[in-house]
């Protein structure tokens, strides 16, 4: 069973086990219009909770990506640099940006769940 | 996630299309004090771009400033003070590209001028200048000239391969039509101001139309299945992929038209005789160079480089800034443009772009990125 999570900046994770995939949501994907270019961060690299971890681009304008969650970047979807495009096409599948070993459980209280977040983009 | 999203101001102006952007899906943005069509719903920067370039764009321009400039005598005469192109010269019906320059010879404002007749010229200057465009001209031309601002107008231009097409099914007249040409026509008993110009690197015509048939004129154009509302983004992805200036960025009032590489505005006879400001800064830079020039950059790989990133030598010196930069839908990749020092302008030469504390390497270009598309024969 995975259990996804949202931040305040549109990020999402989805927790399976101790590892989680970050990637964009599917209102943020649809504000920032055509993904022409994505930046990804180094597997290996430890990112913070609200550090900015990548970038992604449309053909206006360029967005940080901020990491949801604290941890060591295990694998990045390297398809996305060749197809950025997969970011808009299914967000929460195909388009996601990198998977993370999560690091501190406590994070998670700091993101919304599914719900949450849906009352959440109503409100914006 | 995070960006400097542009803040909406309070009393924005809008066009006589507003009602008809809002009916069609258009999502606004604050622009040059105005509530502007960013993009459509359904479409989006990149698929309108795309559109422009295989059918035809209509856009909504009605935020630049029109004007008309009439007097006993030629016109041309006095606006040949503040600029350096040949307006005593321009035949009737013929358009002229052109800036508006300061006394120091830096631009104020880049603009398109129609010759009606001896007594008659037709000004489009940008949404953003057009207050201070028209209160300068007035003040330089004294007052044997008038200057009359047509607020009562908007102003459509239809981009694209299918714009003679569709033009042409409205007003037959449209296809004999060559670039940078006008005429006056009565269509639906309105009189349009109808050129063969735009600012896309496509072939097409920009309309004025009174300001209450706009909107009855521009669902017209539309009820053809070429035809697709066009958005500011799509605007400035098509004018810089054909190494179009949009002032503000790549122009302003502290750039000379030899530093902005636009040296051919300036006429031969205009060139012999002076008698604009800051001729002689800018005819002594005409001669003896000048310290940087604008360039085209075509930067390596996928990275868009963007308006204010910085240019380095291959030694590590600031040789540069880039005005205008982003992804060039047509070029499938990323494009830009910027000012350079002249020792680094040749085209070929290597520069890096430092993006978020990588060097990215980039080529110096000519411009455009793509092939214009303009009827000029």
């Amino acid at each position: 069973m995975s259990k996804i999570f949202f931040s305040e900046d549109h990020e999402y994770v989805r927790i399976e086990g101790s590892v989680g995939t970050v990637g964009i949501s599917d209102y943020a994907q649809k504000a920032l219009g055509d993904v022409v270019y994505v930046e990804l961060p180094k597997t290996g690299a430890r990112l913070t909770q609200g550090a900015q971890a990548g970038v992604v681009e449309s053909v206006k304008s360029a967005s940080e990506v901020y990491s949801p969650v604290s941890g060591e970047v295990l694998e990045v979807n390297t398809a996305l640099v060749n197809d950025p495009a997969q970011v808009n096409q299914d967000p929460l599948g195909r388009g996601w940006f990198y998977k993370i070993k999560l690091g501190n459980d406590g994070e998670l209280k700091k993101l919304r769940d599914e719900a949450a977040y849906a009352a959440y983009v109503q409100g914006l | 996630m995070g960006n400097s999203a542009q803040q909406t101001t309070p009393q924005l102006l809008k066009t006589p299309l507003w009602s008809l952007h809002h009916e069609t899906g258009g999502k606004m943005v604050a622009f040059a004090g105005y509530d502007m069509p960013v993009q459509y719903e359904g479409m989006g920067v990149l698929k309108e771009h795309l559109h422009t370039r295989s059918a035809a764009g209509l856009f909504d321009v009605s935020h630049m400033g029109q004007a008309l400039l009439t007097g006993s005598t030629d016109p041309a005469i006095a606006l040949e003070k503040i600029v350096p192109g040949d307006m005593i010269g321009l035949e009737p019906w013929k358009i002229r590209y052109t800036v508006l320059l300061n006394d120091d010879g830096g631009i104020l404002d880049d603009l398109m001028v129609t010759r009606w007749d001896d007594k008659t010229l037709f000004l489009i200057v940008n949404a953003a200048c057009k207050d201070k465009d028209f209160a300068y001209i007035q003040k330089k031309i004294g007052t044997a000239v008038k200057l009359r601002y047509l607020g009562d107008r908007a102003l459509l231009a239809l981009q694209g391969p299918k714009a003679e097409e569709v033009m042409t099914r409205l007003l037959p007249l449209a296809s004999a039509m060559k670039f940078m040409t006008a005429t006056k026509v009565n269509y639906d008993g309105h009189e349009l101001y109808l050129s063969r110009s735009g600012y896309t690197g496509e072939d097409g015509y920009e309309i004025s139309v009174p300001a209450d048939f706009a909107e009855s004129f521009a669902t017209t154009l539309l009820s053809h299945d070429e035809v697709k509302w066009i958005g500011l983004g799509a605007r400035d992805s098509l004018r810089l992929e054909a190494g179009l200036c949009l002032y503000g960025h790549d122009l302003d009032e502290h750039t000379t038209p030899i530093e902005a590489s636009l040296k051919w505005v300036i006429q031969k006879r205009r060139r012999e005789e002076k008698g604009f400001c800051g001729a002689e800064k800018i005819l002594g830079q005409m001669k003896n160079g000048t310290t940087r020039l604008r360039v085209g950059l075509q930067p390596e790989g996928k990275a868009p480089v963007r308006e204010g990133t910085e240019l380095f030598s291959p030694a590590g010196q600031k040789v540069g800034v880039v005005t205008s930069g982003g992804f060039g839908p047509s070029v499938d990749g990323p494009v830009a443009m910027g000012y350079v020092e002249t020792a680094f302008a040749a085209v070929g030469t290597r520069l890096n772009a430092m993006l978020r504390g990588t060097a990215r390497p980039c080529e110096v270009v000519l411009l455009p990125f793509i092939k214009p598309n303009y009827k000029r024969d």
